[in-house]
């Protein structure tokens, strides 16, 4: 015989639930994951940071500039990448999402919880970039781990910001023009993100100073220039740590629209 | 309290904007106003009922399968499952239901126990429970071998299985089935009717659609027949066969236009009706194959030769296509 309807589940335990298949799925594909988002950053690293110099082609000094941008591409790689490639996935011809879709939760909140994976994810590539490059490259000048506070704020509120593009993307986007997506949107965006020159050195280029700042890559790059270099020049904190909400805020708005639309016919 | 309850519930989808292309005729508009899905539709299913949602395809079964399954948005109308508003408590609704999909959307980064495994645990069940339930439906559906597999290396009847199984993981009050059977072989099929009728036997409402007229009859103790949205009728098979007008649907195919012939088919002892479709003519005969020469011979006085002659006892099909002009399958 049949009990009566399954007593009310807090929603926070459906999420948790859904997070801990989303991370047990993650865990799998570890090496994948890093390949796919640390690949790009550490092979830079390894042409500008150790060999360049080695020729004596660019200054050593060079590192100090460039280590910052590269954890904050591999932040904001894996974050993307962490919702819109699923996203894409799940919403194809599969339609695999359609299990959480039925869980008794606003569905809203499944797309909570994938962005709130991607932020997990991108503090991994993160921390996984970081050892390698200093490796790498060697002693860097002006490294400092003395503002955790910011460091962790960057990392959290930039992964925010960049899981939630994912979101967009990865719902916003049709499934065919997905490599479209990477060589219009995500390729221009890491050449113009700062995060191989620092945004003060684009004074010498002022419109595209100002150009750049539509980048949400620039703010993740000069907030970890902050976080890690804090004696180089760099953006005000207080404007990247706000235009990194406004941007989680914007993208999440946009995102959430995109998710509901292919969610719910 | 009803398991299923709608009330005038009518959902459009927006029509799709059609792309020009050159040198090609533009296809016809669809309405500016969008397509109708479901249209002005009552039901009320008791709780405990084999429910079937009997229609060809594009009749909106689909939709409104999806509708109960809080899957789709309301146009109008109200739809409650289980007592609970399926637009205003969608997560409430959810809890007390199971969904087998048309086509089986397995998680494929999990393998087929923890497809079950974790289902539950969305659905508050702890762990430990979790598992032994999932390894309890598994060995009960006959996929207990496959526990570790990955759900690619099922067949399709095996998917179809875990689907089921993970339908029930939460065991719901009522399970929906959409096409449950489609692309299955005779074998499969035959096996899953055994599991949905054990699972019926055990209290739970089921509600499945089919465009397959044989398994609605076998299975369903009531069935709607719905066509563009619309419910066409609504009754047990058999009083519905029972309605089934005519005694024998007889189909001629003529080497053309059929139409010049229907009235005079019409006047023929023992037709009840007759309908011209193209070349083909569907004639509801009262004596079965009696009234074939005269048939015949109406063809040949307007000029058509036979090319086909088609004969089917009154069933639920014959019933379908007097109903809506159209055939099922």
């Amino acid at each position: 015989m049949i009990a009566g309807p399954l007593a009310p589940v807090a929603p926070w335990r459906v999420i948790a639930a859904i997070l801990l298949r989303d991370l047990t799925v993650a865990r799998r594909e570890l090496p994948y994951f890093l390949v796919r988002t640390a690949l790009q950053p550490i092979l830079f690293v390894i042409v500008f940071g150790y060999l360049l110099p080695k020729m004596g082609m660019i200054s050593h000094d060079y590192s100090t500039t460039m280590l910052p941008g590269v954890v904050a591409l591999s932040l904001a790689l894996s974050a993307i990448q962490s919702v819109a490639l699923p996203m894409m996935q799940d919403f194809g011809f599969t339609k695999e999402i359609e299990d959480r879709l039925l869980s008794p939760v606003p569905i809203q909140l499944v797309a909570v919880e994938k962005v709130f994976a991607g932020v997990l994810q991108g503090i991994v590539a993160a921390l996984f970039v970081l050892p390698v490059a200093r490796l790498i490259m060697g002693p860097i000048s002006g490294l400092s781990f003395g503002n955790i506070p910011l460091l962790l704020a960057v990392t959290v509120l930039g992964g925010a910001a960049f899981s939630a593009m994912g979101l967009y993307l990865g719902t916003g986007i049709a499934p065919q023009q997905i490599g479209l997506m990477f060589s219009v949107i995500v390729a221009p965006m890491i050449m113009f993100g700062c995060t191989y020159y620092p945004w003060a050195g684009l004074s010498r280029v002022p419109v595209m100073k100002w150009l750049v700042l539509i980048n949400p890559l620039v703010y993740v790059s000069e907030g970890m220039r902050a976080a890690l270099t804090p004696e180089r020049e760099h953006m005000p904190v207080l404007l990247i740590l706000a235009a990194l909400v406004l941007l989680t805020a914007l993208f999440m708005w946009i995102g959430l629209k995109a998710f509901d639309k292919r969610a719910m016919s | 309290m009803n398991a299923i309850e709608t009330r005038v519930l009518r959902k459009v989808y927006p029509a799709l904007a059609v792309k020009k292309r050159r040198g090609v005729p533009a296809p016809p508009v669809p309405s500016p106003a969008g397509i109708v899905a479901i249209d002005a539709l009552d039901l009320a299913v008791a709780e405990g009922e084999f429910f079937g949602v009997l229609g060809p395809n594009g009749a909106g079964k689909t939709t409104l399968i999806g509708i109960l399954t809080t899957r789709v948005r309301i146009t109008a109308g109200e739809a409650f499952v289980a007592g609970t508003n399926v637009a205003t408590e969608p997560a409430a609704v959810r809890r007390r239901i199971g969904v087998v999909p048309q086509r089986p959307n397995p998680d494929r980064s999990l393998s087929v126990i923890e497809n079950l495994v974790f289902h539950a645990t969305y659905f508050g069940i702890a762990r430990a429970d979790a598992q032994r339930r999932g390894q309890e439906l598994l060995e009960r559906f006959d996929i207990g071998d496959k526990r570790d597999a990955r759900v690619d290396q099922l067949s399709g009847g095996q998917q179809q299985r875990l689907m089921i199984a993970r339908a029930l993981t939460h065991d719901p009050q009522v399970v929906f089935l959409d096409e449950p059977t489609v692309g299955l072989d005779p074998q499969a099929r035959l096996a899953l009717w055994e599991i949905l009728r054990e699972l019926h036997g055990q209290g739970r409402t089921i509600i499945m659609s089919t465009h397959y007229m044989e398994e609605a009859d076998q299975l369903c103790g009531r069935l709607a027949i719905i066509d563009q949205g619309k419910l066409l009728a609504l009754d047990t098979p058999a009083a519905l066969k029972s309605k089934a007008p005519g005694d024998t649907l007889v189909e001629v195919t003529f080497d053309g236009d059929a139409s010049i012939a229907a009235d005079s088919v019409r006047a023929i002892e023992g037709v009840s009706n007759a309908e011209a479709r193209g070349p083909l003519l569907r004639v509801f005969s009262k004596r079965g194959g009696e009234v074939i020469p005269a048939l015949i011979n109406a063809g040949e006085v307007h000029g058509r030769i036979v090319r086909d002659i088609h004969l089917s006892r009154p069933s639920l099909e014959t019933l379908f296509i007097s109903l809506t002009g159209r055939k099922l399958t």
